[in-house]
C-alpha cells in the first residue's frame, strides 16, 4: 500500500515538473545597462524573440550597424534621438518613438549587461 | 484519503494534458522572467512572449520556437530592410563541413543563414569565404565564437548536436554515407 502511495506521489510530482514554468529569461534576452542605471533610468531588456518575428537578423546587424557581441555596442539615446541605432525604428513611425522610456527601460535595478535568456534545452538534445 | 486524492490529481493533469495536445511549450509572463521590473509601467504594455511564440511552429530549445520553420510557414514575415537601398541578399546552397572529423558531417545550410543574416555578418571577420579555409572548433564555439556567436545565444543551442551534424559519414570516414540530396559548394567556389 505504501508502495502504491509512493508511485502515486511520484506521478504526481512528474505530471508538476511537465507543468512547471522553466525559470529563466526568454531565450535571447539581452540586458543593457552600461549607462541606464547610471543615468538615472532601469536597465533596458531587449528581446531578441519579439524583434525577429518583425525584421530579420541582418536589419539590425548589418544595416543599422550593431555588432553581433553583447557589450560591443555602446548606444547613446542622443544617437537614438538622432535616427541611429534603435532610433532607426524607434522613431515613432516604425516603432514607437523614444520619448516611451518604460517600455525599453524596463528592466530590474541592478541588473548586469549581456545576454540574460536560458541556454538550455527542454527536449531530446539535453546533454 | 491523500493516496485517493494524489491518484485524482494524477488522473485530473494526465487528462487535462491529454485533451490539450502535445504542446508542453511553456513561457513565464514577463513579470516574472527575472529581468522585467513587475513594477515598472512598461513591463504590463509589453507583448507576452507566450502571446507571440505560442502560435509558431514548435520546438523544444530556445524560444521553444522553429524560426526558420515559421518563415517558411508564412507565420511570420519579417521584414528583410529599412531603405529602399538596401541590398537583400540570399544565397542557397550547402557547404559540407567537418569532412574528417569523428562525429557526422555538418550540412551548413546558406538559405537558411542568409534568409536572416547578410553576407558580412559572417564574412569576412568570423569565417573566411573559402570552404575549408577555417578551422572550426567546437571548444571556440561553447565559448561563443565562430558558430557560436548566435549558437547557444539567439539561435539553436549547441546541445541540439544533430541538427548540424546530420549527415552520415561512409565507411571511408572522409566523405557522406550517401548522395547529399542538395546542391554543395566545391572548395574555393566563387561568391556570387
Amino acid at each position: 500500500m505504501s508502495a502504491r502511495r509512493g508511485n502515486l506521489a511520484l506521478a504526481v510530482v512528474a505530471l508538476a515538473a511537465m507543468l512547471a514554468l522553466p525559470a529563466a529569461a526568454e531565450y535571447g534576452d539581452v540586458v543593457l545597462n552600461k549607462r541606464s542605471e547610471a543615468e538615472g533610468a532601469r536597465p533596458v531588456v531587449f528581446p531578441h524573440w519579439f524583434h525577429r518575428i518583425r525584421f530579420r537578423c541582418k536589419v539590425c546587424h548589418s544595416e543599422l550597424g550593431f555588432k553581433m557581441r553583447a557589450g560591443a555596442n555602446t548606444v547613446t539615446m542622443r544617437e537614438i534621438a538622432d535616427g541611429k541605432f534603435c532610433g532607426m525604428c524607434h522613431n515613432g513611425q516604425v516603432a514607437w518613438a523614444a520619448d516611451r522610456c518604460d517600455l525599453c527601460h524596463s528592466g530590474k535595478p541592478g541588473l548586469r549587461s549581456g545576454i540574460q535568456g536560458g541556454h538550455a534545452t527542454l527536449g531530446p538534445g539535453v546533454w | 484519503m491523500p493516496a485517493r486524492l494524489a491518484l485524482v490529481l494524477a488522473v485530473a493533469l494526465a487528462t487535462a494534458v491529454a485533451w490539450a495536445g502535445p504542446d508542453l511549450r511553456r513561457w513565464l509572463p514577463l513579470a516574472k522572467d527575472g529581468l522585467h521590473d513587475p513594477a515598472s509601467p512598461g513591463t504590463r504594455q509589453l507583448q507576452e512572449p507566450r502571446d507571440a511564440l505560442s502560435v509558431l511552429a514548435p520546438d523544444t530549445a530556445g524560444n521553444q520556437v522553429r524560426w526558420v520553420e515559421a518563415l517558411d510557414r508564412g507565420q511570420i514575415i519579417p521584414r528583410a530592410a529599412i531603405n529602399a537601398g538596401t541590398p537583400v541578399r540570399l544565397r542557397e546552397d550547402d557547404i559540407l563541413l567537418n569532412l574528417h572529423g569523428g562525429t557526422p558531417i555538418v550540412r551548413f545550410p546558406h538559405r537558411a543563414h542568409t534568409l536572416w543574416l547578410d553576407c558580412s555578418n559572417c564574412h569576412e571577420e568570423i569565417f573566411v569565404s573559402r570552404a575549408g579555409a577555417n578551422k572550426l572548433d567546437m571548444r571556440k564555439m561553447l565559448q561563443g565564437q565562430q558558430c557560436g556567436v548566435c549558437h547557444g545565444a539567439v539561435a539553436f543551442p549547441l546541445t541540439e548536436c544533430s541538427r548540424c551534424h546530420s549527415v552520415a559519414r561512409a565507411r571511408s570516414g572522409t566523405g557522406p554515407a550517401a548522395a547529399v540530396p542538395v546542391p554543395t559548394v566545391s572548395p574555393g567556389a566563387p561568391r556570387p
